[in-house]
């Protein structure tokens, strides 16, 4: 159960992001491969204790979960895995370990609450 | 007005500040021409025993230490200093993984000399789930399963599988006795990481060890190659 440092680190990453930028947040959009090794559920309710008494407290992780997609070389081309239980082609059946998307643990974009300019 | 929200563009990987330790490490391995092998398992498949085998049967011939994680204890440290190699114990506390920070501040504490290294070997928390998304800044990660966990681990622990490396099966001797299905092992290995090598042995009879230090000589030795003359 890494899922609360990692979403320490999320919202530690989200904070700096912020206050860099002197905006506020609203919500955080994470890309979540399928082999990277991190359960969404977990990873949400996570979030919410590790935002608890941070700048982000009561904003959202919405989470896009990626499949695994593998290069077939027999086809040359991807192809999204049925499973991540058999790394073959689903088109051809040539077994691939050349992953081209489903590690990603990456934090894509922050939504932010637009302050109003203050009136001259 | 009503604060409208608007989407900013950031694109960082969560996992950045360890994979930025793990690559220094990396490039400090491989600078002292040291072979780093990393290994994962469920707690109780044999880690440990087999450590204590290799550290045993590379130390006359290399010069080889070792870090073991665990939440708590010093017990493996202990075990593996039978070896005679040098060895530290990691305590995680609550972590059930480790992260590249730990394997640094071990080897700095320790005033380990990569230069007077041939191999070193990190044991990780028994743990087939979260160990998978931490680069410890290794050469080679080494899963281990032994026959008394039944032929169908890899499907149950796909990532961590198809993160490793190599795959050694253990405990070999008692695979008659658990009727262990060795065919069928190998192709639920094959099935989440194609191509992936596999070694069967057992570290208490030795029976098939040979070919795995075998294996290790040949990484060093790609590691370090001679220069042409």
């Amino acid at each position: 159960m890494h899922e609360l440092s990692i979403a320490m680190s999320i919202v530690e990453l989200a904070e700096e992001e912020a206050s860099r930028r002197g905006v506020q947040i609203e919500a955080v959009h994470l890309k979540l491969g399928a082999l990277a090794g991190v359960v969404k559920d977990a990873l949400l309710s996570c979030y919410e204790m590790a935002c608890d008494e941070t700048p982000l407290q009561g904003s959202r992780l919405i989470i896009e979960e990626l499949p695994v997609i593998i290069f077939c070389t027999t086809c040359q081309a991807q192809h999204p895995l049925n499973s991540i239980q058999l790394f073959c082609c689903p088109k051809c059946g040539t077994p691939s370990d050349l992953i081209v998307q489903g590690k990603e643990l990456e934090v894509v974009a922050l939504e932010i609450k637009e302050c109003a300019p203050n009136p001259a | 007005m009503r604060p409208e929200p608007r989407l900013i563009e950031v694109r960082k990987n969560v996992l950045k500040q360890n994979d930025i330790v793990a690559r220094t490490l990396r490039d400090s391995f491989h600078a002292a021409g040291v072979f780093v092998v990393s290994l994962v398992s469920s707690p109780g498949s044999g880690k440990t025993a087999f450590l204590e085998k290799t550290l045993t049967l590379l130390r006359p011939n290399y010069r080889v230490a070792a870090l073991v994680g665990d939440l708590a204890t010093e017990n493996d440290a202990l075990r593996l200093a039978r070896s005679h190699a040098p060895v530290k114990q990691i305590t995680t506390g609550t972590l059930c993984h480790l992260e590249a920070a730990m394997v640094q501040n071990a080897i700095q504490e320790e005033h380990w000399d990569l230069n007077q290294l041939d191999f070193l070997f990190i044991e990780n928390v028994g743990n087939l789930v979260c160990p998978s998304s931490y680069d410890l800044g290794e050469d080679l990660r080494l899963v281990l399963i032994s026959v008394t966990e039944g032929e169908d681990k890899p499907l149950k622990y796909p990532t961590i599988f198809n993160s490793a490396d190599v795959a050694v099966v253990t405990k070999m001797d008692l695979a008659a006795a658990v009727e262990f299905d060795s065919q069928t092992a190998h192709k639920n290995i094959q099935a989440v990481r194609p191509g992936m090598q596999v070694f069967k042995l057992s570290a208490k009879t030795g029976e098939g060890m040979q070919n795995f230090l075998n294996f290790l000589s040949k990484r060093l030795q790609e590691l370090r190659p001679t220069p042409v003359t």
